[in-house]
């Protein structure tokens, strides 16, 4: 009979121990990385190094600039491309398609969102990288080789597809019925309705979901690197290449150990990208989980 | 509104179709069960063998060691601990954001701690990084799963006499069906990663057969062959593509029809 309390707290204290050792994870990540990364931060300041353009560690500078536009240009390429197409697929679903039809898009979604990250990558330097470059380079006759920001920016589009589609669907579930009915027989159109209805009550989930989105975007590594160029430079249009934060980390960091602060210097690179998108992830699933509780 | 779902829809068949109709051209058996022979990177014989073995190493241990820490974790957060509590809550709300940290900061983090210790890259190194990677996916995917069981169940079982334990059995019972569409998401995820073993588990043109050694994997063989400029490697890369999206596909159906017998075994 005690055998079964006994066995019962050793479960118990178990798993207890495994969460906290899991969730120590997080601080583990964030002292290490910080430690890694203290020594370029005691020789350079930090606002020196976030705004210098320059990038030559051999040299000892080491400006991140190039590489925060970089990462800033392909993530707002890929929302201009992928928020809207969501937000009016997704109403499409909820609002206007059939059952069946639902049924069997939502799962096509799930498929999407399996894919990996190198087969994006795969996709795009076929497909992407020939279309800009034979297609739409030669519209504002310019001669490059395809490999930009657009490249990527179209291709994260395509990635943040089913995490947007499948949160927004979400959050146009939880819009009362009652709110549509009234909107409908006050004598307002379907499309009416969903333009000032519920679009506007579904903000703040769109938005969490946007945000969500901008963190997987600020964090994708190999399908953006494939298609990016990988030059350190400011990009200045559309058909520039651009060097993201998470491809100088994954393109550097075997050769690292020879120059001096270089190994800080990308330590620094994946503390930025941890923080960022730590926080961002924080804040759209504090609004999410607010909006399913009144729901 | 329809051309929009359309397009979106699309671009899903346009990925699968354009990696099998560059793919299909240059796969063959020798591709699949042969390791790269002298000279494969310039075009010469073998096959991808060592990389899928890799990888079905990699994804199957870090995917059942992620599950053993798993589990006991999300029951945890549903049977033992006060419901509502700050503890419940900000813990499930870590997991959710842990969940969207990219890999490449695992990785980076990992491969730190790794020349700290003085580890070479080697197929560990990649376990326990893609490990930490997937506890998120199966504590969220596990925890979802547990607030779906009536909460009928939980007292009949608790008012026979049941220590907290005995019930979690019965729970877990009652999910199987979800437990195994939790696996193949975190194993999907697992096998797919590329940003967490480049830095942790190297490369080697050896089938794995030690855990301290470096090993290869899919999307690192993809990755390295589609960068050369010889036509015949990079077909092999879009071979392995293909490969590759198969494995996703088997995965993805599997769990679909867990997931709706799952929905049936509901009243």
């Amino acid at each position: 009979m005690k055998f079964r309390l006994v066995k019962d707290l050793i479960a118990k204290y178990l798993s207890k121990s495994l969460l906290i050792l899991s969730l120590s994870v997080v601080v583990l990540i964030v002292i290490g990385l910080a430690m890694k990364s203290s020594p370029l931060l005691d020789n350079v300041n930090l606002f020196h190094i976030l705004t210098e353009k320059n990038w030559s560690p051999q040299k000892g500078n080491f400006g991140f600039l190039p590489f925060i536009m970089g990462t800033l240009w392909v993530t707002l390429i890929s929302l201009v491309i992928a928020v809207p197409l969501c937000i009016l697929a997704s109403t499409y679903l909820v609002e206007y398609a059939s059952d069946r039809l639902r049924i069997s898009v939502l799962p096509l979604m799930n498929v999407l969102a399996a894919i990996p990250p190198v087969l994006y990558g795969v996709w795009g330097v076929l497909f992407v990288v020939p279309l800009i470059s034979d297609w739409i380079a030669p519209i504002f006759n310019i001669n490059i080789t395809g490999y930009s920001v657009l490249a990527g920016g179209i291709v994260l589009a395509v990635m943040i597809f089913p995490i947007m589609i499948s949160i927004m669907v979400e959050v146009l579930h939880t819009i009362p019925k009652e709110l549509k009915a009234a909107s409908l027989s006050l004598g307002a159109t379907k499309w009416e309705t969903i333009q000032k209805v519920i679009l506007r009550k579904a903000r703040p989930g769109i938005i969490a979901a946007v945000v969500l989105a901008v963190s997987r975007a600020f964090g994708e590594t190999v399908a953006v690197l494939m298609v990016c160029g990988n030059i350190p430079k400011v990009p200045q249009s559309l058909f520039d290449a651009g060097y993201p934060i998470p491809a100088l980390i994954a393109n550097n960091f075997g050769e690292m150990m020879s120059i001096p602060l270089y190994d800080a210097a990308l330590m620094f690179a994946a503390l930025l990208l941890f923080v960022i998108i730590f926080g961002f992830n924080l804040i759209s699933r504090i609004i999410l989980n607010r909006l399913e509780e009144h729901a | 509104m329809q051309i929009s779902g359309i397009s979106i829809t699309g671009s899903l068949f346009l990925i699968i179709g354009i990696i099998m109709y560059k793919g299909l051209p240059y796969i063959s058996w020798e591709m699949i069960s042969q390791s790269p022979k002298g000279g494969f990177y310039i075009g010469k014989g073998g096959g991808i063998f060592n990389a899928i073995l890799g990888s079905l190493y990699l994804a199957g241990l870090s995917t059942v060691l992620a599950t053993l820490i798993g589990i006991p974790i999300a029951l945890y957060l549903n049977m033992y601990i006060k419901q509502g509590s700050f503890l419940e809550k900000s813990s499930k709300l870590l997991f959710d954001v842990l969940f969207g940290i990219p890999s490449i900061v695992y990785g980076a983090i990992a491969f730190s701690i790794m020349v700290w210790l003085g580890i070479r890259a080697s197929l560990l190194g990649g376990v326990i990084t893609i490990t930490l990677l997937t506890i998120p996916i199966v504590v969220r995917t596990i925890d979802e799963l547990l607030l779906t069981v009536p909460v009928d169940l939980k007292n009949v079982t608790k008012s026979l006499g049941a220590t907290t334990w005995e019930t979690a059995k019965v729970l877990i019972k009652y999910i199987k069906p979800g437990i195994f569409t939790a696996i193949l998401l975190a194993f999907g995820r697992a096998i797919g990663d590329v940003a967490g073993v480049l830095l942790t588990t190297g490369f080697s043109d050896n089938l794995p057969k030690y855990i301290d050694e470096p090993a290869a994997t899919l999307p690192l063989a993809i990755f390295f062959q589609l960068s050369s400029p010889i036509p015949e490697v990079q077909g092999r890369a879009y071979a392995s593509a293909l490969v590759l999206t198969l494995i996703i596909l088997i995965i993805v159906i599997c769990t679909h029809i867990l997931a709706s017998k799952q929905k049936k075994h509901k009243i």
